[in-house]
């Protein structure tokens, strides 16, 4: 592009963003002459310029929006809003000219007459109720305004011609250009007056524009070679550094320290020439501001605080949209209507307050409204309603969590679609901006007082933290933003890795962690003789997802320089590129995001478990049936272990030292007899306390002595591993964690023989139902066939449908026969069948569910009795 | 007439040139960083005067076998610049700068392979020898793609 062209193109786009905002504030204070002036200046300049160039229609387009402001300056119209929304129009319409001159270098086709009329027209008063000068037409009634006859202007001797309407002859200019309180001529180098304001968007033009020649542009382009340049001198220094390291006596030793001091400071000065104010990002932000309330009918004011916190250029070029996005929103859903603010007691203008600052190596903008606050009951069900959450997890979701749902996908919650956001892309595509680069948002909403959203962003893309991991012979740079922390796991260490049907997961505190292995992610061919490998787990968070990288080795923590990645290598979503160490070698940079996905195969079906719990937790008011009480106890290990509570009849805490050790093992005096003690795992107390689930069945009672008891938990019991040793069930997800389930009949049986037959050689009643059981699986058998004797029946267990009928066979009479619904038995004579179902399905009898199971006999006893 | 200058280096038994114009530096690949997952043709990446260079194996771009590790194979990379990026070549051997005139420029034979002729602007008569003149945008920005094709 030519030179000329190329050079206006960023001027006028840079005097335009000024013009906005000074429009804005000029016409909350019209009084305020020095902005008018600026204004007045800046498009006058931009007029200059298109004159000079040569591009007619964004000539008379300016020169239109000129005349218009003269007006304003000389008082001659007072500053109304219509008026500064045709000037603004007008700036808008040169922008769009601009673009395609950027574009196609040559003025798009097509004029202006539209504008430039109603330019004129306002010029002369039309847009007012202020007579002007010619006799004052109601402004409805006007619908063209022609150009008058030449005739009717007034002859101008420089130009040679009668005076367009509004316009003012040079030598006026002139004059009033003279009497403005410019520090310096702007007619005579309008550029310089240009690039200094631009530099200094600031109320106190007259001050700053005198430092305007301390600033120069510079091509984007040599900073960035400045940079590299500056990283490879760092890196010989080191080098240099590590080789004087060596030698004791060196008179290298003086100019080197010397060297090294200059390429600190060297360093330090090129990034700071990539460093900008916010304050750059935020100046369409008053215009937006001021266009929205217009539109939307509200009185809104912006403050900004903090403009001139300084952060990378990359940064903040990525930061405006969702800067822009939000303040839209503010906008429109966070300030209400000017009814609803004073029917809340509210002053009729909202403010919306823009805030930056430094925080530790990050920057923090805050975007806060004095609005109605989050709707935390519409976002519920919004979010229910979407399908976003269910009614359940919506229960238990603290009011903060329900607010965050607005960073969901897809999720909006103004009733109605407007003009100004609320298009269906909402607060999730401002979510996935910023943690693009890194950051992250979070919002603090009060219902009533407004709503403040909080980005966090890291200074610069360009060094960034990271941890240097190892894997095999390769070494890889973890950005440290997503490390939340690291785990050594193996055989000598706290930490486990567990496997859940051969996915690697691992329990950390209260969460099951899904894991995966950096060498898997990548490919890599392990070398599987490496023998007792103990991994380091680096646990990371990516968005919502949390899991864990398994690496080999964990060196260091690094400042490092993130080049990007060769185009040939560009569409690799696991790095996000590279840089080079402190030795000179390069490593590649893993994108967190890349690898996150190669998590989501073990993440779905971690998640299913993760889901379970999150569910049976939220809907534990509700008291779902098809979940089990588990009493959750620690034996013998640190690992949770579990039985159903339905089996236990107390939990008792007993003095150790009544326990008394006898040739049967040990026994403690409970209730008047002797209890037989069963240690579940552990060693049965001495002294001390000595917790004990007691079990009864009949009159046998039995107590099994535990380490601690831990829980109460209601869930879905799937036991996904079957019992690897006697006394053990199987192991089930609890709370997030592998738990034993323990087969109590096991421990029971080994501290009291009569515990196994108990159940079917009870002291015969009289009137005593009998009970057929045909379950095939242990654990329910082990679940059911006590439970059901416990309510005072006689419990005949049959394994499987054979045995039933070989029972029956022998003569054997029953009341109730309770079977699985899907292997149901045939008629039996006199008895009634109960279908059971382990699944919360059709009409059966669930097996965990106690009372429907003893009511369900009872019923069916009762129905017996009248057939 | 137009002269011009081409360096000539070997890539397993073929005899390549480049113009010389072309050519930003030749340097031996140290401390070269492998890119997991990353296309056989990328033998990795390498900081060469503080700029990270990407690597390409001419010998898997060309479809040739690995070149045998010994101790005397010490290979070699011809460093050029290609959309703003450093690339660097690894070749088997370099040659010497020829001069040779347009006009004696040969079109490629029809019944080169695919790959080959997709990288060969034409060849040259040497003495005892053809000379292959290397389009090298082809052989940097096609590489990925061909392979990428023929995956798909």
């Amino acid at each position: 592009m030519d030179d000329l062209l190329s050079e206006f193109l960023t001027e006028t786009a840079e005097s335009l963003d000024v013009i906005d905002t000074e429009l804005v504030r000029f016409e909350s204070q019209p009084e305020d002459k020095a902005t008018l002036n600026n204004i007045f200046r800046l498009v006058h300049t931009i007029k200059g310029t298109c004159g000079f160039i040569g591009l007619p229609r964004l000539e008379s387009i300016a020169h239109a929006g000129e005349t218009l402001l003269g007006k304003f300056r000389d008082g001659a119209l007072p500053v109304t809003p219509a008026a500064v929304s045709l000037v603004l129009a007008s700036i808008d319409r040169i922008k769009a000219i601009l673009a395609h001159l950027a574009a196609e270098q040559v003025e798009p086709p097509g004029d202006d007459r539209d504008l430039i009329a109603e330019l004129e027209r306002a010029s002369e008063g039309g847009l007012v109720a202020v007579a002007p000068p010619p006799p004052p037409k109601p402004a409805p009634v006007i619908v063209t305004a022609p150009e008058p006859p030449e005739g009717e202007g007034r002859w101008d001797a420089d130009q040679g011609r009668f005076l367009r309407p509004g316009e003012v002859s040079l030598a006026d200019l002139e004059a009033a250009f003279n009497a403005t309180e410019g520090p310096e001529p702007v007619e005579v180098k309008p550029v310089a007056a240009v690039a200094a304001v631009a530099a200094m968007p600031d109320h106190d033009e007259d001050k700053k524009s005198a430092l305007g020649t301390s600033t120069i542009r510079v091509n984007v382009d040599v900073l960035e070679s400045l940079m590299t340049m500056v990283s490879e001198l760092v890196l010989t220094r080191n080098q240099l550094l590590q080789i004087l390291r060596n030698s004791t006596d060196s008179e290298f030793k003086a100019p080197l320290q010397r060297l090294s001091g200059v390429t600190a400071e060297l360093q330090e000065c090129v990034m700071k020439t990539r460093m900008q104010p916010i304050g750059s990002a935020w100046k369409k932000l008053p215009r937006i501001v001021r266009d929205a309330s217009n539109d939307l009918n509200k009185k809104i004011d912006l403050v900004m605080e903090g403009e001139a916190t300084e952060l990378d250029r990359q940064v903040l070029e990525l930061i405006k949209d969702p800067l822009t996005h939000m303040i839209r929103n503010s906008c429109d859903h966070g300030v209400e209507t000017i009814a609803q603010r004073l029917a809340a007691g509210k002053s009729e203008n909202g403010t919306i307050k823009l805030r930056a600052y430094h925080q530790g190596g990050h920057i923090l903008i805050e975007v806060s409204d004095d609005g109605a606050g989050l709707h935390t009951d519409r976002i519920r069900s919004k979010a229910i309603e979407k399908g976003v959450i269910d009614i359940a997890e919506s229960m238990a979701m603290t009011d903060a969590q329900i607010h965050r749902l607005i960073f969901a996908p897809g999720f909006s919650t103004a009733a109605k679609v407007t003009n100004i956001s609320g298009r269906g892309v909402g607060m999730d595509v401002v979510k996935t901006n910023v943690e693009l680069i890194g950051g992250t948002i979070d919002l603090r909403s009060r219902q009533g007082h407004g709503t403040t959203f909080i980005i966090k962003i890291p200074l610069t893309l360009a060094i960034i933290s990271a941890l240097i991991v190892g894997v095999e012979d390769h070494r890889f740079a973890l950005p440290q933003l997503s490390v939340l922390e690291l785990v050594r796991a193996g055989k000598r260490f706290e930490h486990k890795i567990e496997l859940i049907n051969s996915t690697r997961v691992l329990r950390l505190r209260d969460h099951l962690l899904p894991l995966v292995a950096l060498s898997d992610c990548l490919n890599l061919i392990v070398d599987e003789d490496r023998g007792d490998r103990s991994a380091c787990i680096v646990i990371m968070q990516v968005g919502e997802l949390r899991f864990g990288l398994i690496v080999d080795e964990v060196f260091d923590t690094e400042e490092i320089v993130v080049k990007p990645l060769s185009k040939r290598l560009g569409a690799m979503s696991e790095y996000s590129g590279a840089t080079i160490l402190g030795d000179g070698s390069v490593i590649m940079i893993l994108d967190p995001n890349g690898v996150s996905r190669s998590v989501a195969n073990v993440e779905r079906s971690v998640n299913r478990l993760l889901d379970e719990q999150s569910r049976a937790a939220a809907a534990a008011a509700k008291a779902s049936e098809h979940k089990v009480s588990l009493l959750l106890f620690s034996a013998g290990g640190s690992e949770p272990r579990a039985c159903p509570l339905s089996l236990v009849t107390r939990l008792e805490d007993l003095d150790a030292s009544t326990i008394e050790m006898t040739s049967r093992g040990p026994v403690v005096q409970y209730r008047g007899r002797l209890m037989p003690l069963a240690p579940a795992g552990g060693m049965v107390r001495h002294d001390g306390r000595q917790p004990v689930l007691v079990f009864s069945q009949g009159s046998v009672v039995v107590g099994l002595a535990v380490d601690a008891i831990l829980d109460i938990v209601e869930e879905p019991l799937d036991i996904q591993l079957g019992g690897q040793a006697p006394g053990v069930l199987g192991t089930a997800v609890l709370k997030g964690k592998s738990t034993e389930i323990v087969d109590v009949g096991h421990y029971l049986s080994q501290a009291e023989p009569a515990w196994a037959s108990a159940a079917i050689e009870m002291d015969p009643r009289a009137n005593r139902k009998r009970v057929l059981l045909i379950e095939s699986h242990p654990f329910f058998r082990n679940l059911l066939a006590p439970m059901v004797s416990a309510a005072g029946y006689e419990v005949t267990v049959a394994e499987g449908l054979e045995e039933a009928r070989a029972r029956l066979a022998t003569g054997a009479t029953f009341h109730v026969v309770l079977t699985d619904a899907d292997s149901p038995i045939d008629n039996v004579a006199g008895a009634q069948v109960i279908p059971l179902s382990s699944r919360r399905d059709a009409e059966a009898v669930p097996k965990s569910d106690r009372y429907a199971l003893l009511d369900a006999i009872q019923r069916a006893l009762r129905s017996g009795e009248a057939a | 007439m137009s002269i011009r200058e081409y360096v000539t280096f070997r890539i397993g038994e073929q005899l390549f040139g480049l113009s010389v114009t072309e050519i930003h530096d030749v340097f031996r690949p140290a401390r070269m960083t492998p890119v997991p997952l990353s296309n056989s043709e990328i033998a990795g990446v390498l900081n060469l005067r503080g700029r990270i260079v990407t690597a390409i194996d001419a010998r898997s771009r060309l479809g040739l076998p690995a070149q045998e590790k010994s101790v005397k194979t010490q290979s070699l990379a011809i460093g050029v610049e290609h959309g703003g990026e450093s690339f660097g070549m690894v070749i088997d051997e370099i040659g010497d700068v020829v001069r040779l005139d347009d006009a004696e420029m040969e079109q490629n034979p029809v019944n080169l392979d695919a790959t080959w002729s997709g990288v060969s602007r034409g060849v040259y008569r040497l003495d005892n020898r053809l000379l292959v003149i290397m389009d090298i945008d082809q052989m940097l920005a096609g590489a990925g793609q061909g392979s990428a094709a023929a995956a798909a």
